[in-house]
């Protein structure tokens, strides 16, 4: 845990965590609205945006790439509201049509583009490369941390990230009221002139801000598992949403620095000489997560009197059979 | 362009006419079977069974990788991608049921994590030191430019068997889609035909995915049937359309992907599909925007000409320049506004429709309020004709006692 931790491992789990945190904070909403697609469509659209950002900038840098995948996620979300609305298209259907079109176009125009000289391929956008951000400038190993040069020289994705985290935290906290009212009862929510239309726009929003941050460090596969896996999970611990959030959180950071760590030193561990994908490693972990707390959660089966009424109907059934 | 038509018309040499009917076969295939995902809203379960998919073709690899040395056997990445997918929609079933999960929570969380749980074991084939790697990474995107002979029929076959089964249990599909209850009393196993739906799914994608991509692949059990939504009603053509559309999707989409470098097959047949979708939400005459547009725009002209016809009536000035228009384009005024002959008629016969469904409203308020558009379809029109006898011989004497 010496200087090679803090140059290999150290800024690569930070980014971890935070992307880890930020998306698990946003996906217990969706997860609550039964949006949990939402996610996993805004993340396929990453890739036309920064691609069609590329084509027109010539250029691959991060300002650029993050404008035009923001821009292209807010655009899908509007075309699948179009699609929905004119087609009366159900919503499911809607978002597949749409993500897959505008996936496809990413990849037709990346093929078609130059992008030979620059490092810009669906993989990358897929499952990122996490390993790969290293801080040499921590050299000196734990007290790096307080050298203000050496902190400049931070992966720029670390405080951008943390950035986000941040915007992720204050919109929760400005909005807790609207979200949790519109996500439990938008039609009482409507009533009241709490616009629940205009605060889940708002929300789908963040969750485009979290994906398009996270996908240049860890690719979208993290950013879907992370949406939905720690908030599912967090949803058969308890039913109150702040604990449900608390739990999330610490679900998120588990799979993150477990997924690292497995990663990087689990093939070592076999006697194996290579390190496997960080990104897919936090992914199969929260999804362990997310299987125990299936099998054992104590809210696995809803509310504690929904579970009640279960267990008596499954009794009585039960009875009826032994007297046949 | 001219590589183009050869494609179009099979005449750029055999392997190509192979992939290209093989992906109109495939297209047609999936656009069957998905329009009866889509008819149960199950849309995006397709998504994670093609996730689903990954571990499997990974895992399948690295056997034949370690048992043969070469990994890149079809039908032991077939059989692979189809055990993980079929685990993937097993877990599916078994969160939504056991736990107080919704379906896109579970679906969500099974492709996201299966997906990374087979990013991993690509991580790990990379390490190992055996050829054919680039034979894996088609599958993520699909690619049809070094496609043997030999697994292009084996694709064309399997879709077409797959495409028969689908024919074959069209009527139990269809009427679980429909009717879950009536379908249980007619005596059909609902789990089992939704199973039997899950597995031809399953089949088509798996049979797709060197086609169009792991990530494409669920793009040909939507986009198809969402676009054949936009020309019936009815379930029976449903299927057919899309089938047709994803077909055409399948075969245009090859032939153009066929004819050019750097055109990906599976996104070029999607955006083909899409292009159709495009078109269907646009000129649809049932549900398009279009059609749409000009019913907006008839019942506009309706209202307009109606109010005006009753303001003539009334003998009173119009200044409404659109109700102005639409009054002159039917010749019911002159340029000055003064009504014509044929205006004053019309104005009287406006009159006395208004008056019969007045009537008619005070006689029967609950069938009226039913009624759509009540007031501006010409009364003989919209009710049966002893009604309508009915309420002007109510109506007369009521006329005739005013004067």
């Amino acid at each position: 845990m010496g200087a090679d931790f803090v140059v290999l491992s150290l800024v690569p789990i930070a980014i971890g965590i935070l992307v880890s945190v930020s998306c698990a904070l946003l996906g217990n909403f969706l997860v609550l609205r039964r949006q949990s697609l939402i996610g996993d469509a805004v993340s396929h659209v990453v890739l036309p945006g920064i691609v069609g950002a590329f084509v027109l900038t010539g250029t691959v840098a991060a300002g650029a790439m993050l404008l035009g995948a923001g821009i292209a996620a807010v655009v899908a979300v509007l075309i699948i509201e179009v699609v929905r609305r004119v087609g009366r298209v159900e919503p499911g259907a809607a978002m597949g049509v749409v993500f897959t079109t505008l996936f496809a176009a990413g990849v037709l125009l990346l093929e078609q583009s130059d992008t030979s000289s620059v490092h810009l391929d669906v993989e990358h956008a897929l499952y990122g490369n996490l390993e790969s951000l290293i801080w040499l400038a921590g050299g000196a190993g734990w007290p790096a941390l307080l050298d203000a040069e050496a902190l400049a020289a931070l992966p720029p994705q670390l405080p951008r990230l943390a950035l986000v985290t941040l915007a992720v935290v204050v919109f929760l906290l400005v909005f807790w009221k609207e979200l949790v009212i519109g996500t439990f009862d938008a039609t009482f929510a409507e009533s009241i002139g709490a616009r629940p239309g205009l605060v889940g726009f708002a929300l789908i929003v963040m969750v485009a801000v979290a994906a398009v941050a996270a996908f240049d460090a860890v690719g979208s596969i993290i950013v879907i598992a992370m949406f939905i896996c720690p908030p599912a999970a967090a949803q058969l611990m308890t039913d109150r949403l702040v604990p449900q959030l608390a739990w999330s959180v610490l679900f998120a950071v588990v799979s993150a620095v477990a997924g690292y760590v497995l990663a990087g030193y689990g093939p070592l561990w076999l006697g194996a000489s290579y390190s496997v994908s960080a990104a897919g490693m936090i992914a199969t972990v929260s999804g362990l997560i997310l299987a125990l707390a299936c099998l054992a959660g104590p809210r696995r089966f809803g509310s504690r009197t929904a579970a009640r009424r279960r267990a008596r109907q499954s009794q009585s059934s039960m009875s009826n059979s032994l007297q046949v | 362009m001219t590589a183009f038509l050869a494609a179009l018309l099979l005449g750029a040499g055999y392997n190509t006419a192979v992939v290209t009917i093989g992906a109109a076969i495939l297209g047609g295939s999936a656009g069957a079977i998905g329009t009866f995902i889509l008819l149960r809203k199950r849309s995006l379960v397709s998504d994670a069974v093609s996730h689903g998919t990954l571990p499997g073709l990974a895992l399948a690899f690295i056997v034949m990788a370690w048992l043969t040395g070469d990994g890149r056997n079809i039908v032991a990445l077939m059989a692979g991608a189809a055990l993980s997918a079929t685990l993937g929609l097993l877990c599916v079933d078994w969160i939504t049921r056991r736990t107080r999960l919704t379906e896109d929570a579970a679906i969500g969380a099974v492709l996201s994590v299966f997906f990374g749980f087979g990013i991993v074991l690509l991580t790990v084939i990379q390490s190992l030191q055996t050829g054919g790697q680039a034979g894996i990474a088609g599958y993520l995107l699909g690619s049809t430019a070094g496609m043997l002979r030999s697994e292009a029929e084996t694709i064309a076959v399997a879709a077409l068997l797959t495409g028969a089964v689908v024919f074959a249990l069209r009527r139990p599909f269809t009427l679980v889609c429909f009717d879950e209850d009536y379908a249980a009393t007619r005596g059909i196993d609902v789990r089992l035909t939704d199973l039997a739906m899950m597995g031809v799914l399953l089949a088509v994608t798996v049979i797709g995915l060197k086609v169009a991509g792991l990530v494409l692949i669920v793009a040909l059990t939507i986009i198809p049937p969402v676009t054949a939504r936009f020309w019936t009603d009815r379930p029976g053509r449903m299927v057919l359309i899309a089938a047709a559309f994803g077909a055409a999707a399948g075969y245009v989409g090859g032939a153009i992907s066929a004819s050019g470098h750097d055109l990906p097959t599976g996104a070029v047949i999607v955006l083909t599909a899409s292009a159709f979708f495009a078109l269907s939400l646009v000129l649809s005459p049932v549900r398009g925007l279009m059609s749409g547009l000009v019913t907006r725009l008839r019942f506009r002209r309706r209202v307009h000409e109606r109010q005006g016809l009753l303001a003539l009536a009334r003998g009173e000035a119009i200044y409404d320049p659109l109700t102005i228009k639409v009054l002159r384009r039917a010749g019911h005024i002159r340029a000055d506004g003064v009504a014509t002959l044929k205006g004053r008629a019309a104005a009287a016969a406006a009159v006395r429709e208004e008056a019969l469904w007045a009537l008619y409203r005070r006689l029967h308020p609950d069938e009226a309020a039913a009624l759509d558009h009540q007031g501006l379809v010409p009364i003989d029109r919209a009710l049966p004709p002893d009604v309508v006898a009915d309420l002007s011989a109510r109506l007369e004497p009521a006329l005739t006692g005013a004067r």
